[in-house]
This record gives structure tokens, C-alpha cells and sequence, in this order.
């Protein structure tokens, strides 16, 4: 029977069936404990189905690549779904219309402290290079900041995993901090959440209001596409 | 659903030829949400066969960040080496963010909006 099982294995290892199964039920997985946990913000999906992915491909000696070649389809689809976080976006057009001035202010203020921040702090604590290019886009949703991070020299996977701990954080500390400072309005709350810490942030500011869940939606979207368009430019003037 | 699917296939094919075209260090899906943002103004909303394709994809938005997410398994030795650089630059850029986009919209959104 060893031997049998054995040759299943090595047949199925190299599949890409596998690696696109496996992806599929880890992230359930993940989901269902979220669920039960009541959807709290430390039980995020995404770094409970990471963990449980990178714990199997160690334990079965699977390199990266070869489980790459089945989850890549899965992959694939960050390319189209970044396409249509326009929907969301264009949602809140006439909001946007209606605050625009202290949104585009509050915008460019937010989104240049989150790069310039993380770089500077991470320099001063000695980080290496590519990790602080890697720390650059951590506050905008995943599928842009890897593709930003690629783009100027960072590691992709390391930025994706940096962008989930971002939103944990902002999702689970916002509360206090905005507490702490007396700041009610949920209008304000919600926009610097989602500029902050994206969607994980949004998600969170959906569960305490509609309008605050509302903003964090359109700060996510904007300063996704302000980063793209700022860090790129901005690099040169940082003195790395 | 083909139809809606094909139709951000197309923007973010066009996203990625304007990105190479140009050598735009912008990534091509993100010059792609641009161009179908203005789509959705000029043509005043998305139809519900796009509404709904889009939908499916965001509601499993978080799906489509765990293959790459896994990747850090290649990494695993940076974030020992570098974990305090790390942590702390999290730490203090995240609250950063918060507290500076707050204070500049209060300080903005006070003054009522001067009618236009």
C-alpha cells in the first residue's frame, strides 16, 4: 500500500490540482474559524488560510513554485478584481462631490504620512532596502500595493503579508486612538481608517456604521489610486 | 457574466499596455480601474450584469491575496532578521495615518463647506 500511495503523491504534488484544492480549502478553513470567532479582526482570513498554507508546504517539503503553478489561477483574478474596485468607487462619487475639498486634503496628507512614515521609521531601526521599498505601499488595498511594490523594487509577497498586519492594526486600534482624541464625527473616523488600512479597515468600519463604512470605502479606493500615482514619483526625492 | 468578465479583461489589458507603452511604473490593473472609473462617469453607472460579475469577485476579494500571501514562506528569513524595523515602522506609520487624515479633514470639514 506505501509504495502505491507514495506514487500517488509524487504524481499529485507536481499537479496543479493540488495546489489550487489545497488553496480553496485552506481559505473555507480559514473562513469558518473567522466566523466562529465572530469575525474578530485577529482571526483575519487571509493570515489564518497564509498560515495554515505555509504550515502544510513546509511540513510536506512542497516548494513554493510547484504550489504556485496551481494557485496561480486563483491569482490571476487579483488582476481583473482591482479593475473593478472602480464599482465601489464610482458608489461614492457623489459624496466625493459634496466634501471635496477637506476629502482631497485629508487624502494627500494621509497617504504621504503612511509612505513616508513606514520608510523613515523602518530606516531608522536599520531595515534593509528592500524591506523598507516593501514597507512603501503598506496602507493601500493588497492587489495594488503588490503591484506598486514590484514596481519600485520591493517584494511583492512580503508587501502582502505587511499590507494584512497594517489593517489588522488600524482595524483594532482606530477605536482607541479616536476615542483618546475625542473624535466622534463617523465621517472622519471611517475616511481615516480606510485611508489608513484599507479594506481590512473598511470591513471594520462597515460593522460600527453605514457612514463610516462609507468613507473608509472611498479613502480606500482613492489613496490605492494616489499611491500608485504618488510613490513611484516620490522615490526619487526620498534620499534612501 | 462572460460579457462583464471580458469587459474588465479588456480595461485591464488596456491598463497594462498603457503601463508597458510608457514604462509607467504604475501597475496595469490599477491604470485599468482608472480607465473604467471614467468609463462608469461617461456612461452613469455600471449595467447589472457588470454589478453583479464585480460583486462575485470583491465578495471573494480576500480569496485572490492568499497564494501570494503564502509567498512569504520565501521571506520567512527577512522578517526574523528585520522583525523590530518592521513592527515598529508598522506600528507607528499606521497610527501616523490615522491621526494626520483625521485632524486635517476635522480641521477643514469645520468650516462648513463654502456653497458652490
Amino acid at each position: 500500500m506505501a509504495p502505491q500511495f507514495t506514487e500517488i503523491w509524487v504524481y499529485l504534488a507536481t499537479s496543479p490540482l493540488l495546489g489550487l484544492t489545497v488553496t480553496l480549502l485552506a481559505y473555507q478553513g480559514a473562513w469558518w474559524l473567522y466566523r466562529r470567532t465572530g469575525f474578530h479582526p485577529l482571526a483575519n482570513p487571509v493570515l489564518l488560510a497564509v498560515a495554515i498554507l505555509v504550515g502544510l508546504l513546509v511540513l510536506t517539503g512542497t516548494p513554493y513554485r510547484t504550489y504556485f503553478d496551481g494557485a496561480q489561477f486563483v491569482h490571476f483574478l487579483l488582476g481583473p478584481a482591482t479593475v473593478a474596485l472602480a464599482i465601489p468607487l464610482y458608489a461614492q462619487v457623489k459624496r466625493l462631490k459634496a466634501m471635496l475639498l477637506p476629502v482631497i486634503a485629508a487624502l494627500l496628507a494621509g497617504s504621504l504620512t503612511a509612505i513616508v512614515s513606514a520608510m523613515a521609521v523602518a530606516k531608522l531601526f536599520g531595515a534593509s532596502l528592500p524591506t523598507m521599498l516593501s514597507l512603501a505601499p503598506k496602507s493601500v488595498t493588497t492587489p495594488i500595493a503588490m503591484g506598486v511594490s514590484e514596481g519600485i523594487g520591493g517584494i511583492p509577497s512580503l508587501t502582502a503579508v505587511l499590507v494584512i498586519i497594517t489593517g489588522i492594526l488600524g482595524a483594532v486600534g482606530a477605536r482607541y486612538l479616536f476615542d483618546a482624541m475625542r473624535l466622534r464625527d463617523p465621517a472622519i473616523r471611517g475616511f481615516a481608517i480606510g485611508v489608513a488600512s484599507h479594506g481590512i479597515g473598511t470591513a471594520r468600519a462597515f460593522q460600527v456604521s453605514e457612514q463610516a463604512g462609507a468613507f473608509a470605502a472611498l479613502a480606500m479606493g482613492l489613496n490605492g489610486l494616489l499611491t500608485a500615482l504618488l510613490l513611484p514619483a516620490l522615490l526619487p526625492w526620498l534620499a534612501l | 457574466m462572460l460579457a462583464a468578465l471580458t469587459q474588465l479583461l479588456l480595461f485591464q489589458l488596456a491598463g497594462e499596455v498603457i503601463a508597458h507603452g510608457f514604462g509607467l511604473p504604475v501597475p496595469g490593473p490599477v491604470i485599468g480601474m482608472a480607465l473604467f472609473f471614467l468609463f462608469l462617469v461617461l456612461r452613469g453607472g455600471p449595467g447589472q450584469e457588470l454589478q453583479q460579475t464585480a460583486q462575485g469577485l470583491l465578495q471573494h476579494l480576500s480569496l485572490l491575496f492568499v497564494p501570494a500571501g503564502t509567498g512569504v514562506m520565501l521571506h520567512l528569513h527577512r522578517l526574523q532578521d528585520e522583525w523590530l524595523p518592521i513592527l515598529v515602522s508598522l506600528l507607528v506609520s499606521t497610527a501616523a495615518t490615522l491621526i494626520v487624515t483625521a485632524l486635517v479633514m476635522k480641521a477643514l470639514a469645520r468650516n462648513p463647506a463654502t456653497p458652490q
